[in-house]
């Protein structure tokens, strides 16, 4: 337990140390608020629901950060360790494989959940965006969205031969995702192909399932999103566990 | 008493190619045991096996009583491990990586008093990225150290590090022996595994090629002794090859290099010497080394 506390707080402090990571983890969604913010204002529109465009881009943007954190700084992270040899050193230490991977995850998702605090902060000081929801359903939503984006992330740097490849690999997935999700751009203001398109996409899922909570919902209203979620963190934690190298 | 290493008939391969090639050996409770032999020759292999890093193909490998491959997080705990290539996050602070790992480990030494003896003290808010080579190592050693080990094992102790900061490695390790650690190491110094090590196996080819004590391998070979001197011009010299300790002698830019061995070889020389009445200067005798016995052995000099 105490190496567990241990890793993740500095797990945690070298996130913070990384300019790049924190950067998009903890800047990156409160600037997109302001520019977007700018171009769009936040009036009720008809599209969504009523709801205003800066309103409907928290929870949104939530899966923005999930799907960085998750398609980008996980693989990019534990395959650079595997490649340096980090990984090797810890495994030649007392520290457990499992302890490994919690820390990880859970540093992660303390960064998920601070990047969402920091972004809602901003939306709700600039445009008192509305939130109709439950917190007590919504955080173990992200959380649970949390791991089954950074299942895909683990999956990625367990096969990527090497941690060049497992950035490519990672844009690759994320970028069309952002864009293609709903997560970057709302899915209302795109062709009715792209939308069918997006069905294929996990990150899609979360960003359906956030933001139902997000505005009220409960969560026996999103099966379908639970269940795809749930598929994807299953099969991917299975094939990262049965692929994972340390070196 | 039961060897703290036991290793029998230990076979690994890779792609075809065999690197360790069924070695057998024990290793002793208090031991400071040396591996060496050239790039390549398996040492990496076997330590790795060893410490649980690697499962042998074929033969058995036992430490402190259990099989490393099966049972690598309780032997973890009781070991300590320098790998020959590894690496910490860049940002992570010396201190705060002797934190880390010490929270791994139930028995803990005191990181201060570690970094001090490993002179990083200086160097403790320093990020890892920011250390330089021998900095680095010594506070992998350091790391390997933070548990109380009692085996603890180290790939390429010195490699990297200055000469001077050389022999205060090697007077750490004897102090660690002295604490009751059993030390494996491989090392690409000669001089290392002489000065430093109880018993030096010397692996070549995936196969153990020599196991003693420096002392008796050197001895063991019949390496021979050499005694150099000059002798003025026109003087005539004896015959020396006749001595029972002398094999041959040779002139050797304007030297007389006599070759020989035997308890009694230099002063036989010197006797028959000031017998004949012939003057000598610049006396010095060679003795041959662990390089030598490495040289004679595997056929290559050892170099890094």
């Amino acid at each position: 337990m105490r190496s567990f506390q241990k890793l993740t707080s500095i797990t945690f402090l070298l996130y913070l140390r990384e300019p790049v990571a924190a950067f998009f983890t903890l800047a990156f969604p409160p600037l997109l608020v302001l520019l977007f913010g700018a171009m769009y204002g936040n009036k009720p529109v008809a599209m969504f629901g009523g709801y205003g465009t800066m309103d409907v881009s928290m929870p949104a943007y939530t899966a923005l950060i999930l799907g960085t954190v998750g398609f980008m700084g996980v693989p990019i992270t534990i395959s650079g360790y595997r490649e340096s040899g980090v990984l090797r050193r810890f495994r030649a230490s007392a520290l457990r494989p499992l302890t490994y991977i919690m820390s990880d995850v859970t540093a992660n998702l303390v960064m998920t959940l601070l990047g969402m605090l920091g972004l809602v902060l901003v939306g709700w000081l600039l445009y008192r965006v509305r939130f109709e929801g439950q917190v007590i359903s919504l955080i173990p939503a992200v959380v649970f969205c949390g791991l089954s984006m950074f299942s895909i992330g683990y999956l990625i740097a367990s096969i990527a031969p090497s941690a060049r490849s497992a950035q490519v690999i990672g844009m690759v997935i994320f970028y069309p995702m952002m864009f293609l999700s709903g997560a970057g751009i709302p899915l209302e203001v795109m062709p009715a192909s792209v939308q069918r398109i997006s069905n294929f996409l996990p990150l899609t899922y979360v960003v359906t399932l956030l933001r139902g909570l997000w505005f009220g919902g409960t969560w026996d209203e999103y099966l379908l999103e639970v269940a795809v979620l749930a598929g994807v963190l299953v099969v991917c934690t299975a094939l990262a566990a049965r692929f994972f190298r340390w070196e | 008493m039961e060897p703290v290493i036991e290793v029998s008939n230990l076979c690994k391969t890779y792609n075809k190619v065999t690197a360790v090639d069924g070695i057998s050996f024990n290793v002793e409770k208090g031991e400071i045991f040396g591996m060496v032999g050239p790039n390549g020759a398996g040492k990496t292999t076997t330590i790795e096996c060893i410490e649980g890093l690697r499962q042998p193909d074929d033969g058995s490998v036992k430490l402190l009583g259990m099989h490393p491959w099966g049972a690598r997080t309780t032997i973890a705990a009781r070991v300590g491990i320098q790998l020959q290539e590894s690496a910490l996050p860049p940002r992570l602070r010396v201190t705060e990586a002797m934190d880390l790992f010490g929270s791994f480990y139930k028995r803990r030494a005191d990181a201060g008093e570690l970094l001090k003896t490993l002179g990083l003290e200086e160097k403790r808010n320093s990020a890892f990225g920011k250390l330089s080579g021998g900095q680095k190592q010594r506070l992998y050693i350091a790391l390997a150290l933070i548990n109380r080990p009692e085996v603890v094992f180290f790939d390429e102790l010195t490699t990297g590090l200055d000469p001077q900061a050389r022999r205060s490695m090697w007077d750490l390790v004897k102090q660690i022996r002295e604490q009751g650690c059993t030390v494996f190491l491989t090392t690409h110094y000669m001089e290392e595994a002489e000065r430093l090590c109880d018993r030096v196996l010397i692996i070549d080819h995936g196969k153990i090629v020599a196991l003693d004590t420096p002392e008796a391998l050197i001895r063991s070979l019949e390496v021979e002794n050499r005694l150099v001197f000059t002798i003025p011009d026109g003087r005539a010299i004896p015959r020396l090859d006749n001595l029972p300790q002398v094999r041959r002698v040779e002139w050797l830019g304007g030297r007389l290099v006599v070759y020989g061995c035997g308890e009694r070889f230099a002063s036989s020389v010197v006797n028959a010497l000031e017998d004949a009445g012939v003057q000598f200067l610049d006396l010095r005798t060679e003795q041959p080394n662990l390089e030598d016995v490495f040289l004679s052995l595997t056929g290559q000099e050892m170099r890094e």
